[in-house]
């Protein structure tokens, strides 16, 4: 490679990206925490923790791309962990069913807020609050705002339990030898699928057209209703699936999981370096941003940094990553 | 001997490794109009944007009035008495056209409290200077209701508001009709007599004689000459420009081979709607007809409806048009950008960087997005095939450019036409709107996509052309259609077509009308 190419390849967004996960990887072989840092076991469970992030950061991203926003998915999370509760722990239903309506209703949603920003031309930080707000509800009035688990309270006060259906098991497992958790597999397909729409497809395309330059878009003949329509489904598609996956992690479904979370989607898509004005961006850099954001919050907590400190801490290192990158370019 | 305002001495910059700029030398003296020309891509604007103090990071020195000077912002060059009008506007559209004049130099009392009167009266005041009729509720209104050209005079406006002494006009009237060119010139005189010094870049070799006291040329980045203008005839100057000599072009006077087969666009009582409701039509009554190979030239002054004209047929309005299509003599309704595409009507908007590029996205996949229907079967995309047609169109093109990967914004402003013109090509349309096909482009790549234009129509394609050029419209049409108010006013054979009556046509006088309808 000459000095050109390198040159060229240093200032790609890839580049920098790689640079704040190294950036932050070489926090945590300072601060190993008496050489916790370097157990597989630590890598392990933050790719699980970040798992379920990561999941909604690959929907983030395609919306993000299409020149939008999904405030909605952490919403998703809570509504579609408490949906696929109650079909599970309460209804007793088969798990392919349970899954295929929970997938549907997630998807619904983000096809909801799609049409609220393509064909009523609300913006998409308006529409996907205004979803947000409502799906939240939505889950409460699903789950009569109790958590749903395994323990039914019964009129009189007293408790019953019902078993674990196995999907919970299924999912919340790890395979190769207890060496990769099944929803870091999820999370990596999520990223595989998201890649094989953005660049191998023609939709993937259009998403990028459509956030570069709408207009330009549209004269092209590139369908930007339908372009907005597959981005913001995919991305209820994604909260969905991040919903069962917090739902078989914590056993239960809780009408409060993923409050928050949009934000954590949006800075792992941010601080891989997807640019929020849309038109550019891709799945690796986001994979890179959750790797960030996840060992960032795993060498924090390994170092037993309280709460206050953590997040003052978070705050203050996403800001310099994305510093760092920008010095970067030039 | 005049006082010399401003003098720029071996300016050299890089972006990255590419240089752009090298050794460029160039003064400016009081009461002058200085020429700044060359090709897309020659470094004009980079130079403009140093002395704007835009690029911090260059070689060589500014010299203001003698006094060397570095300004590490455009506020800085500001208060040097640097004034740049930029060739993309600089107003905030949302925002007053007062509030744009001030703009960053608002008359506060004790720095604070802006001072609401004081800024409407100067306003009112520059805009008398300007013969722009404003009154002062025109001057409340947010800039985003007025045409281009208005928002042009008021960037004028804004640069004056203050004393400049040193003004950098950028390409100022390429949306500008005949009669704010004339009033533009006017104003130039006027600053001239009271001691300003203007640098002024334009691709129109008529303005270039008609306002310059010297020319200076660069190429590639580098110093060509510098002049005074009555010592460089054009021929000189285009050879400076582009370092060869330059082929006429004309159309063959007559074209037999055209036959009389079907007409590849007719066009009947074409009407488009006002957008608001209860308005005149934009477009009320236009009628054409095109054979395989013929162009023909629509012209017509600003707000005539030739860019609503356009844009109804291609579909951009949706199914809201009356009157009758037809291509190749099988009826068709306009209904969306994509339908028409698949039907072989394609259109190059005048607005390049609003409705034609994605600046963001690579020179491929630009030229290949309309037609990526057809490029990617059942939905997958074929990376080679977009490659190969890419590559292709670059070549026939002869689009320069480093790599077909980098982004489409990154390049000159001809290139990115010819990167808009390779994606409409890339959809083989039989038909093709161009709006302004050369708008913001240098002399060489106007006379290559002149020639580009010819190959076409002799491949069978028919060209419907809007020009604010009129020699450019009379050099390339067949026949020229006059519009006035959304109404054809007068239809020109070549041999008719001359300047002064296409223009009585289109402004709606009665002459014009006499002659209409041969």
């Amino acid at each position: 490679m000459n000095t050109t190419r390198l040159r060229l390849w240093l200032a790609t967004p890839s580049f920098r990206a790689l640079l704040a996960l190294v950036f932050v990887a070489a926090i945590g072989c300072v601060f190993n925490a008496d050489g916790a840092f370097f157990h597989w076991s630590t890598h392990r469970d933050m790719l699980r923790q970040v798992s379920v992030y990561g999941i909604l950061a690959c929907g983030m991203t395609l919306v993000i791309i299409s020149g939008g926003i999904d405030l909605s998915v952490g919403s998703v999370v809570g509504l579609c962990a408490v949906l696929f509760a109650r079909q599970t722990l309460r209804q007793g239903e088969a798990a392919p069913a349970a899954l295929g309506l929970v997938l549907a209703a997630g998807t619904a949603i983000g096809l909801a807020s799609g049409t609220l920003v393509a064909r009523f031309r609300i913006q998409p930080f308006v529409a996907t609050l205004a979803m947000m707000v409502f799906a939240r509800g939505l889950a409460k009035w699903v789950s009569a705002g109790q958590k749903i688990s395994q323990a039914i309270q019964h009129p009189d006060g007293s408790f019953t339990y019902v078993d674990l259906p196995p999907i919970f098991q299924r999912l919340d497992h790890r395979i190769l030898w207890g060496n990769l958790s099944v929803v870091t597999l999820i999370f990596l397909g999520c990223v595989l699928l998201c890649w094989l729409v953005l660049s191998k497809l023609r939709c993937g395309r259009y998403l990028y057209a459509t956030g570069g330059n709408e207009e330009a878009a549209r004269f092209s003949g590139v369908p930007i209703a339908g372009t907005k329509l597959l981005a913001y489904g995919l991305s209820g598609l994604f909260g969905a699936v991040g919903g069962i996956c917090q739902a078989v992690q914590e056993q239960q479904g809780d009408p409060e999981a993923g409050s928050t979370y949009e934000l954590t989607a949006i800075a792992i898509a941010v601080i891989g370096g997807n640019n929020l004005m849309g038109g550019r961006g891709g799945i690796g850099l986001t994979l890179l941003g959750a790797l960030t954001i996840g060992y960032l919050e795993k060498i924090l907590s390994i170092n037993a940094v309280g709460e206050s400190s953590r997040l003052m801490l978070t705050g203050a290192i996403i800001v310099s990553a994305v510093l760092l990158q920008r010095r970067r370019a030039g | 001997m005049p006082a010399r305002l401003l003098a720029l001495r071996r300016i050299g910059k890089l972006f990255g490794t590419n240089r752009v700029l090298d050794g460029v030398s160039l003064d400016l003296n009081e009461g002058e109009v200085h020429i700044l020309a060359g090709e897309n891509g020659a470094g004009k604007t980079t130079l403009i944007k140093i002395l704007a103090g835009i690029h911090t990071d260059y070689e060589g020195e500014v010299e203001i009035r003698g006094e060397p000077a570095r300004f590490a912002s455009p506020h800085e060059a500001n208060r040097a008495g640097i004034s740049v009008i930029h060739q993309e506007l600089s107003l905030i559209d949302s925002m007053s056209v007062m509030d744009n004049i001030h703009l960053g130099r608002e008359p506060a009392l004790g720095g604070l409290w802006l001072d609401r009167r004081g800024q409407a009266d100067q306003a009112l005041a520059l805009c008398r200077r300007l013969d722009l009729d404003f009154s002062a509720g025109d001057l409340a209104r947010p800039v985003e209701q007025f045409p281009l050209s208005v928002k042009n005079l008021v960037e004028i406006a804004k640069a004056l508001a203050f004393d400049a002494r040193i003004l950098v006009m950028d390409e100022p009237t390429s949306a500008l009709n005949r009669t704010e060119v004339d009033r533009l010139f006017t104003l130039i005189g006027a600053l001239k007599r009271r001691g300003c010094g203007i640098i002024y870049i334009t691709h129109k070799m008529e303005e270039i004689y008609r306002v310059a006291d010297r020319i200076t040329v660069l190429r590639d980045g580098r110093w060509v000459g510098t002049a005074p203008a009555g010592e460089c005839p054009e021929s000189r100057l285009i050879q400076w420009m582009i370092g060869r000599d330059l082929s006429p072009h004309c159309r063959p006077a007559s074209r037999a081979a055209a036959g009389a087969g079907n007409a590849a666009l007719e066009v009947r009582g074409f009407r488009v709607p006002h957008p608001i409701p209860g308005r005149p039509p934009a477009v009320s009554d236009f009628s054409v007809s095109l054979r395989p190979g013929d162009v023909v030239g629509v012209a017509g002054l600003q707000g005539s409806g030739g860019t609503e004209l356009f844009r109804g047929l291609f579909g951009a309005y949706g199914a809201v048009c009356g009157g009758s299509v037809m291509i190749d003599g099988k009826s068709f309704r306009p209904e969306s950008p994509a339908r028409s595409i698949m039907r072989g009507l394609s259109y190059l908007t005048a607005d390049r960087k609003g409705s034609g590029l994605v600046p963001a996205m690579s020179v491929e996949h630009n030229m290949t997005l309309a037609s990526l229907c057809r490029a990617s079967p059942g939905g997958v995309l074929r990376p080679r095939r977009e490659r190969a047609s890419a590559a292709r169109q670059a070549a026939a093109l002869n689009i320069r450019l480093a790599s077909l990967d980098q982004a489409a914004g990154t390049l000159s402003g001809g290139n990115q036409q010819k990167v808009v013109l390779a994606k409409w090509l890339e959809t083989q349309p039989r038909i093709l709107l161009l709006e302004e096909p050369t708008r913001g482009v240098d002399i060489g790549a106007k006379s290559e996509i002149y020639s580009l234009m010819r190959q076409w129509t002799s491949a069978g394609m028919a060209i419907l052309l809007i020009s604010n050029e009129l020699p450019e419209l009379l050099l390339l049409s067949d026949r020229i259609l006059a519009l006035h108010r959304g109404a054809v006013t007068g239809e020109f054979s070549r041999g008719e077509a001359t300047p002064e009556r296409i223009l009585a046509a289109a402004m709606g006088s009665p002459e014009g009308t006499g002659e209409a309808r041969a």
